[in-house]
């Protein structure tokens, strides 16, 4: 722990936020991150990850515990001296200035010389590829460009760390996935810590180093894109990254590395118990659409297998999208990939399916 | 590929030219709209605009002075007034049928009220001449009286010039028509012409002055006095007429020629006048009222004659119309243009007190949470529903010397008690009272622009590292200032027209410029310089407001 303190440019300490003195937004929040990564709060609205955001850009005060930021406590440094760039949902481009004007706002105020100004917003503006957009109004530009302007006010005066408020949520799905992209490299290029809201999983795990999947003010598991998605710690992460089957039943039987639970049909199945404590307890069992098999030559010999009955069969192109009933559950969904020996399927037939045990995740019911 | 310019128009569907159907379309949709705002634009141009247009009207209108004096106007026009030469006797002449048709009328007086404005004490003149012309038409008739009692009778002149039924060749309509117009214009009325009613065309030869004088008169006693004119006595002023025509040795001829039944009245009567002094309109005039004997007086009526006038609107700015062109009012009559920049400078000063005051209610209201701002609202309108006059009335309990605040600063020990504070009955108090009642109209177009703001503008000035301060003069300012113009457009253009609070609570120092204007309307009746100085103030809203459109440009207000 100490170690890792040491290392933290951000850290929450025991935060809480209550806005009415009867609720709590925030519920013991502790965050740790280094320099130079690119974190993101993922969550549904109202699970409290703006509210942090905005504790640490100063907008919000923390009703308990400390902000840290490079070690030092900010909870009563006023927004303008924290020297944290930020990037908001409306962009917020002042509209009564030019896109050069409102790249200087943030020099003037710091005082810094024109002629140094007047480089560092060609650099700025090269940055994100908007060098001839100086004199524009920021009513003249389209959203995107909008984007990249209110990106480059926020890193113009070379922050440290930059917060992201859903930044892309009013583009379109085109041009989000290309600022995604933008934003995740310019951020790696510069070193730059990033902070960034959103409640769009493909956003968060496509651009971040580490993800914090916010629910209920807590944060429900911190860790690496890959690991959030292949292991879940609980039901609300696995359900809300990415798409998941669940499967309801009782531990039967439990060891480090093996759990038996039976589904509510009766059917017994072997899992790899992640959140369960103790025989006898409810569970939910998790398991990826894509880690699901049918055809039988792919079926691993040591996969756990059941029998389905398709309901749909939905060609999609690249994948085939399958719903079947699986243990009195209707909408339990595979995806296989359009591989030329792959089988298609029609509705009502009868199929074998399987998976590997540890693939298959027993969670907190 | 290349892409035929063929010059033929466009076609619709149905063979016509495209533009016509799009216009076809438009014109159906602009009428039905038109429909919809027919109500309130009829009444709108019936009880606003009209009226309006109407009054701004009589500030160059000047019609009185040649509807009533329509004969010495005319006799007046190639007359140039110089120093201390009176006019000829042509133009004294006119000037005697002219009042005393207009004193008959009781209209003489308007002209005298009118006249006036231009020349203090002319009225008086107008005044004491009605009563007193009557007078110098008794003698003579007294002496006609004398020679025959029947010129006494109203039937004789009726016989004398009345023709008769069968003889409608010799009858003189023109005359009649003439006397008409003369009637209508005097009382500014349509009259019909009176039936059955017609002069012999060789009577009005051989007493011409007579016949026209005679023929109003009997228009006027029947269309307007409803009377019979054929019975009783004529007006004395016939006499007059009735001796000029007889001693003019134009018309000997013609009444050697008369005949008929009352020919050898006229010729008894016209021997008989041969021998008397012949008659002096100018010595008539003077007799009646000595002022006419002045050359200014005369002047004045010439200076004024024109239907229209800039008069008034030289009045306005503190001038007046001379012979020799417009010239500076003297020292003692000027008061409008300091009352003109009075009124602009103190309404810029309300102006400026409403946008200080009024800016941090504004934000406030902009930014407190919904309960609390809705609350604010609640008093920012409460003046809304209290009457303009019941506040006015308040600041006067409140300012006067013995009122509220005078009595806690000497409470307070404050001020002495024979030194309290004048703040009331002057510039002051109307400045601290219009601010009040105009502030909501500041408050409200603030308001409603600083509401579209969002918070994230400020809170991004912050987060790139300005001062709370900063963050608001560079960022939420300047987004604020379409609301600041609205709200001054809004208060100066009310504040530069009104009318109660200054007259309440404005003594003789805070007055406006529009209680000059209701001075005018309703106690000196000068519609003509009140129009001229409204339509001054109209001007001014006007060229502010281009002035501004030009500046701040007009899309940038925003009401609501």
């Amino acid at each position: 722990m100490a170690k890792s303190s040491k290392n933290a440019f951000v850290k929450f300490q025991r935060v809480q936020k209550s806005y009415d003195g009867e609720t709590l937004v925030v519920k013991d929040l502790n965050l740790e991150l280094p320099k130079g990564e690119f974190l993101t709060m993922l969550g549904p609205s109202g699970s409290g990850k703006t509210t942090c955001l905005m504790m640490l850009a100063g907008f919000e005060t923390a009703t308990h515990g400390d902000i840290l930021l490079d070690g030092v406590s900010i909870n009563n440094i006023p927004p303008h001296q924290r020297g944290i760039g930020m990037v908001f949902q409306n962009y917020a481009l002042f509209p009564h200035m030019t896109v050069a004007e409102n790249l200087a706002f943030p020099l003037e105020v710091r005082k810094i010389a024109k002629a140094e100004r007047e480089t560092k917003i060609i650099r700025a503006l090269e940055m994100v590829e908007m060098g001839s957009f100086a004199g524009r109004r920021p009513s003249q530009l389209s959203g995107g460009q909008q984007q990249r302007i209110a990106l480059a006010r926020a890193l113009v005066f070379e922050p440290e760390l930059v917060l992201m408020d859903e930044p892309l949520g009013a583009l379109d799905k085109q041009l989000r996935e290309k600022m995604q992209f933008e934003i995740t490299n310019l951020a790696h290029a510069l070193g730059i810590t990033v902070v960034y809201v959103t409640h769009d999983q493909t956003e968060a795990l496509t651009m971040s180093d580490r993800v914090a999947v916010f629910n209920d003010g807590r944060i429900q598991q911190l860790a690496s894109p890959d690991s959030l998605y292949e292991e879940p710690e609980n039901s609300f992460v696995a359900q809300f990254i990415g798409e998941n089957n669940t499967l309801d039943g009782e531990v039967k039987n439990l060891s480090k590395n093996m759990a038996v639970v039976q589904l509510d049909d009766g059917s017994l199945i072997d899992c790899k118990p992640v959140n369960v404590k103790k025989v006898g307890e409810r569970t939910r069992v998790s398991i990826r659409p894509e880690r699901v098999e049918y055809n039988k030559k792919r079926i691993n010999k040591q996969a756990h297998t059941l029998t389905a009955e398709v309901l749909e069969f939905i060609y999609m192109g690249d994948i085939f999208r399958t719903r079947l009933r699986v243990a009195g559950n209707d909408d339990f969904i595979i995806k296989t990939r359009n591989a030329p020996d792959q089988q298609r399927l029609t509705a009502g037939q009868q199929i074998e399916i399987g998976w590997l045990p540890k693939d298959c995740r027993a969670l907190d019911a | 590929m290349s892409i035929q310019t063929s010059n033929q128009p466009l076609l619709a569907a149905d063979g016509r030219p495209l533009k016509q159907s799009l216009s076809r379309a438009l014109r159906r949709q602009k009428l039905r709209a038109l429909a919809l705002v027919a109500p309130l634009l009829v009444f709108v141009m019936l009880t606003f605009v009209l009226p309006i247009c109407n009054m701004l009207f009589r500030s160059v209108e000047n019609d009185i002075v040649s509807n009533i004096m329509p004969y010495t106007v005319n006799a007046l026009e190639s007359w140039t007034a110089e120093p201390d030469t009176l006019p000829d006797e042509a133009i004294f002449k006119a000037a005697f049928y002219d009042l005393s048709v207009a004193a008959k009328a009781k209209e003489h007086t308007k002209l005298g009220t009118r006249l006036n404005y231009e020349q203090t004490g002319i009225s008086s003149t107008f005044r004491k001449s009605g009563r007193a012309l009557s007078k110098s038409g008794k003698a003579l008739a007294k002496e006609f009286d004398a020679l025959d009692p029947r010129w006494n009778k109203a039937e004789t002149f009726f016989e004398l010039f009345t023709t008769d039924e069968a003889d409608r060749q010799a009858s003189d309509q023109n005359i009649l028509d003439r006397q008409l117009f003369r009637l209508n214009q005097l009382k500014g009325q349509a009259y019909d012409p009176l039936p059955n009613f017609e002069l012999a065309r060789e009577k009005t030869a051989a007493l011409p002055l007579t016949a026209r004088e005679y023929g109003y008169w009997a228009l006027f006693t029947s269309l307007e006095k409803n009377k019979d004119f054929t019975k009783g006595k004529v007006t004395e002023a016939l006499y007059v007429a009735l001796t000029d025509d007889l001693q003019n040795p134009q018309n000997k001829a013609y009444i050697d020629r008369l005949t008929g039944p009352s020919a050898e009245l006229v010729k008894t009567a016209a021997a008989y006048f041969e021998t008397q002094p012949n008659l002096n309109y100018a010595k008539l005039m003077k007799d009646v009222n000595k002022n006419w004997a002045e050359p200014v007086v005369w002047e004045t009526i010439k200076l004024h004659s024109s239907r229209y006038t800039n008069g008034y609107f030289l009045n306005a700015v503190d001038m007046r119309k001379t012979a020799d062109g417009p010239a500076v009012q003297p020292e003692s009559k000027q008061i409008l243009l300091i009352l003109f920049q009075r009124t602009v400078k103190m309404s810029l000063i309300i102006t400026v007190s409403c946008i200080l005051l009024g800016y941090p209610v504004a934000w406030l209201l902009a930014n407190l949470p919904m309960r609390t701002s809705n609350l604010l609202m609640i008093l920012v309108l409460l003046p809304f529903w209290t009457s303009l006059l019941v506040r006015t009335s308040a600041w006067k309990v409140m300012l006067q010397q013995q009122g509220v605040i005078n009595e806690v600063l000497v409470w307070l020990g404050l001020v002495a008690t024979d030194n309290r504070l004048e703040i009331i009955n002057n510039q002051f108090g109307t400045i601290i009272a219009m601010t009040h009642i105009l502030l909501p109209f500041m408050i409200l177009p603030m308001y409603s622009v600083m509401q579209t703001i969002p918070a994230s503008y400020v809170r991004a000035a912050k987060s790139l590292g300005a001062t709370n301060w900063t963050a608001f003069w560079r960022v939420y300012f300047p987004q604020s200032v379409p609301g600041i113009g609205a709200g001054s457009i809004l208060v100066f253009i009310l504040a530069i027209g009104y009318y109660i609070t200054p007259e309440i609570v404005g003594g003789t120092e805070g007055v406006f410029i529009s209680n000059r204007i209701a001075y005018h309307i309703s106690s000196s009746l000068n519609w003509g310089l009140a129009a001229a100085l409204g339509a001054i103030l109209l001007t001014v809203v006007l060229v502010l407001y281009w002035a501004y459109d030009k500046i701040v440009g007009i899309d940038n207000v925003k009401l609501g």
